[in-house]
């Protein structure tokens, strides 16, 4: 399973998700530019954290506009599996692949710390790995992770069982405590906390090891199918 | 066409106006009599005034700064460049180093915190090194104004604005508050980082015909003579001068740092030099940067990227415009250069060539508006012995210690540990992202941070310390202990001290008096740093931090990096498994002036400083350091502000563990700070072996509990709180105060 990692001119937790991929998971994976136009040999394309462009206008807001962007909706519609984490969720939600927006968090400050989720949906592409596990602790680190979405669309993320993971004790103010959400067909997930910072013993946690190996037994077992 | 309404030279010198930039009448004579033989023009003084500023120049500090210990085989470069560069095995060094931006910061306090750390990442990228962390040593007044409030939440969101967006991790530091900071706050910032010893850049222009080449943001007329203006006294009517504050764009950092150590890996054939523009702008990057290489300089200043129009020969040399950097690049190679710059949508170009001879000149609309011996700007200021005189109040002083009354210790412990300077700094700390780069083992909080370096077994732990008020008590001594607490700090991580970096935060230095802690602070520092094996690498000086006449406390921050050999060897402060044994290394003496409590219980600090033992302090250190590389020890903690008890309390938190101790000596000693020493707790199973190893200096306290409790049993009252009532006491403090 080889991994594709688009590097937006900002982006600084680019090569933290590619030494995570390679070092600990032993996948190949490639930064990919910006500039980039197809995305053709990827099998999962992580959009990682960072302040995109400087985060300027709005987070994530010029990102969508770079020639990458449209490759990874193309690879998208494919039903390939695309994870946008922190900058990455706030770039899947400017570009229209997620609904709803980041806002500045509650307490108008960058928050950094250890957060609990609950796995709201364990049969995702993204988490089957946690199998009976409820709740995992992630990273998180960011100023503008207060997810909003109208009651309408609130409803239907509920419906479609597209809020993936939870804040035990919302730090940030997001609606109904999302932390992360993924688009109906169930392949492209946007979440706040970092797992590609908890992939170590060393470093303190290895939670988050569980988002990749779900990845890669879901490629298996798609190889297999 | 540009209006020329400079005012002539004979205007400068009849007007005096060389003294708004801080040149004294003396060296506007030495100027215009011994160096150039003539009068100097506009631009040319405004020059000087930028280079001899004390900022550039270290014109008072210089006499002091040769006092320092700068030896040590894994120095591999000392002050002189950018930063400093300590060996660290492998190929590979470890590159540091510290700066103030105390003034801008009391003016504008998001950006010249902002700025104070986009200006210390540039030092250390372009010494070739890749930045991998970020420490911030902070001083306020109490928090009992609204504007001390707002200085606090805004330095630490700018710190936090520049460092988070940069993706550098800020992983350390220290905040304390105390009056005499109350209108002058420190903001000291420090950056390390690493780099393999073939990719080691000088700030040097060397061959002649070879290109100056600027990159990065356009210049503009923001910062204009700051360095000026950091080094001048503070006072109310400064504080209108906005204009003097830098504006920092850490998006455009980002770019520069990593397309500059593009070329500095992918193009070294072509790269001669590379320097930051910092203080003093382009002037002070490309006269060092010559003057270093013994070269000539000449600059086309119309070449000089520039974002607003008009823009004076002055305003563009001492412009203190962020995020650009100087290169020499070899003659011919330039389009290889922009090639690099232009991938990453920055600007670079040509703006001058090294030439024969030592001048320095510069070129503005075809017409030669500086022409000025290289040497007479970057290494030709003059040097000030002044004059030391101890201050009335330490010949006063009170022999007698302290001699605290103490009916309730719980109740004084509660109290203590809500004072802010002992509170948790979490609330801040928690607003920087400390794990970006996913090489954070131990994050803030704990006595040092610490990074492991990838692909080897080794790691860094690094800290910032100084506690002013024993330097107001006693200068000399003062600096020793900020370097033992540095020390101490690295080594209860596991470290071994490798080198340290400063910012001497002092006051006015023709004040005999203020001199006289400035040179004896560094005298004890350098004794410390001798016996520690960490000689002074880099620094900075920042003089004049007073406000309306009032010096603040001495404050020579402290920046220490310490290697950690193997990585099994990280320890951190926290109790980590009931059962545990605890320890106090050290002897614990009725230290109680200049501590926290009597801070706490008389409102000031006085009298004459506690005694303090350097040996002692190795010979424990040493002990320890034995002890965790034998795997002997759980966790280990520096006992500092508050005291003994503090740091048993601290000990609890991070697991949520409880203590019962008991202990000979008196409640109060608890309080007392004595120096040397460290709360140590030990597997059951280790408890022999490092008794053994400790000879007597370690004495048996109790255990780690698994309850809810902090139980101490003294020679007379007992300390007795529920852990997590006295946790959240610690914590909630400073938000509490902040609001």
């Amino acid at each position: 399973m080889k991994f594709a990692v688009p590097a937006f001119p900002g982006s600084n937790c680019d090569y933290d998700m590619v030494n995570a991929l390679r070092d600990i998971l032993n996948v190949p994976a490639d930064l990919v530019s910006a500039q980039a136009t197809n995305l053709e040999g990827y099998d999962a394309v992580v959009l990682p954290g960072g302040f995109s462009y400087g985060d300027y206008l709005r987070s994530g807001a010029i990102a969508r506009f770079s020639p990458v962007m449209a490759a990874v909706k193309d690879f998208a519609a494919t039903g390939k599996p695309v994870l946008g984490i922190c900058n990455g969720f706030q770039i899947l939600t400017e570009a229209g692949l997620l609904p709803g927006t980041l806002q500045a968090n509650r307490s108008a400050q960058f928050i950094c710390q250890t957060s609990e989720l609950i796995i709201r949906n364990p049969s995702t592409m993204f988490t089957t790995a946690y199998g009976n596990q409820t709740k995992i602790s992630l990273p998180i680190a960011h100023g503008e992770g207060n997810y909003y979405c109208d009651a309408h669309t609130l409803a239907e993320l509920r419906t479609h069982h597209q809020i993936v993971f939870e804040y035990v004790d919302n730090p940030n103010g997001s609606v109904a405590n999302i932390a992360g959400i993924m688009n109906r067909q169930g392949n492209v997930l946007g979440m706040m906390p970092h797992p590609e910072r908890a992939v170590e013993t060393i470093l303190g946690s290895t939670a988050g090891l569980g988002i990749f190996q779900s990845l890669l037994s879901h490629q298996r077992e798609g190889v297999h199918a | 066409m540009l209006k020329n309404t400079e005012p002539t030279p004979e205007a400068l010198r009849d007007d005096h106006i060389y003294r708004e930039w801080g040149l004294s009448d003396a060296e506007y004579e030495l100027i215009s009599k011994k160096v150039l033989g003539r009068l100097p023009n506009y631009t040319e003084a405004g020059l000087f005034s930028g280079m001899w500023s004390e900022h550039c120049s270290y014109k008072n500090s210089k006499p002091v700064l040769k006092k320092f210990w700068t030896q040590g085989d894994q120095v591999v470069a000392g002050p002189g460049e950018g930063a400093g560069i300590i060996d660290i095995g492998d190929g590979q060094a470890v590159v540091f180093k510290a700066e103030s931006h105390n003034h801008p910061s009391a003016i504008e306090p998001y950006e010249g915190a902002a700025t104070g750390v986009g200006g210390i990442i540039r030092d250390i990228f372009s010494m070739g090194a890749k930045p991998i962390a970020l420490l911030d040593s902070l001083r306020f007044g109490e928090l009992t104004d609204e504007s001390t409030k707002y200085l606090v939440s805004q330095v630490v969101a700018g710190i936090g604005g520049y460092g988070n967006c940069i993706g550098i991790p800020t992983i350390g530091g220290d905040t304390a508050f105390d009056a005499s900071y109350q209108k002058n706050p420190l903001v000291n910032a420090m950056c390390v980082g690493i780099l393999n010893q073939a990719d080691i850049q000088k700030g040097q222009a060397t061959g002649v015909g070879n290109s100056v080449i600027y990159v990065g943001a356009k210049t503009g007329r923001d910062g204009i003579s700051g360095a000026s203006f950091a080094s001048a006294e503070f006072n109310d009517a400064k504080a209108a001068q906005r204009s003097a504050v830098q504006v920092g764009d850490p998006f455009m950092e980002k770019l520069l740092m990593d397309a500059c150590l593009e070329v500095i890996h992918d193009h070294r054939e072509s790269l001669v030099g590379i320097q930051d523009m910092g203080a003093a702008g382009l002037v002070s990057s490309s006269a060092e940067m010559a003057s270093k290489a013994g070269s000539g300089l000449e600059l086309n200043l119309d070449l000089v990227p520039q974002r607003e129009s008009g823009m004076t020969p002055f305003e563009l040399m001492l412009s203190e415009s962020q995020e650009r950097m100087l290169l020499c690049v070899r003659e011919g190679a330039e389009k290889e250069i922009y090639a690099v710059f232009e991938k990453y949508g920055l600007d670079a170009a040509t703006i001058g060539h090294v030439t024969t001879g030592h001048q320095y000149r510069l070129w503005h609309r075809g017409k030669l508006v500086a022409d000025v011996p290289v040497d007479a700007l970057a290494s030709d200021a003059p040097v000030y012995q002044r004059e030391k005189k101890v201050p009335e109040r330490l010949a006063q002083q009170s022999k007698a210690q302290f001699m605290p009354v103490v009916t309730d210790v719980t109740t004084t412990l509660k109290q203590l540990l809500q004072q802010p300077t002992v509170a948790s700094k979490r609330s801040l700390y928690r607003t920087y992202d400390s794990q970006v780069q996913t090489n954070t083992v131990v994050q803030p909080g704990s006595d040092a941070g610490v990074v492991r370096i990838r692909q080897t077994d080794k790691a860094l732990a690094m800290t910032t310390d100084v506690n002013g008020r024993y330097l107001f008590l006693n200068p000399r001594v003062g600096g020793e202990m900020a370097v033992a607490e540095a020390a101490r700090n690295i080594v209860a991580s596991g470290g071994v001290p490798l080198g340290i970096t400063d910012c001497l935060n002092f006051g006015n230095p023709e004040n005999p008096e203020q001199f006289y802690e400035l040179d004896e602070s560094a005298q004890g520092i350098s004794r410390a740093c001798k016996l520690f094996n960490a000689p002074v690498i880099s620094g900075n000086v920042s003089l004049n931090n007073e406000s309306n006449g009032q010096p603040i406390y001495p404050t020579p921050m402290i920046g220490m990096v310490g290697l950690i050999k193997h990585q099994r060897d990280i320890t951190t402060q926290d109790f980590k498994q009931p059962g545990d044994a605890v320890y106090v290394l050290g002897d614990t003496h009725a230290d109680f002036n200049g501590s926290e409590l009597q801070k706490m219980l008389t409102g000031r600090i006085s009298g004459t400083l506690f005694d303090f033992d350097l040996a002692v302090e190795k010979q424990n250190q040493d002990l320890l350091l034995d002890a965790i590389q034998a795997g002997l020890v759980a966790s280990a903690h520096d006992a500092a502000e508050g005291g003994l008890i503090v740091a048993i309390a601290e000990s609890c938190f991070g697991n949520n563990l409880g203590v019962s101790l008991t202990s000979d000596l008196r409640s109060v000693d608890f309080f007392a700070e004595t120096q040397s020493r460290f709360v140590v707790s030990v597997s059951q199973a280790n408890r022999i072996a490092f008794e053994n190893q400790m000879q007597s200096r370690a004495t048996y306290l109790g255990e780690v509990t698994a309850a809810d409790r902090l139980y101490v049993q003294t020679a007379d009252q007992a300390f007795d709180v529920p852990v997590s009532a006295a946790k959240q006491l610690w914590e909630e403090a400073l938000p509490c105060l902040l609001k």
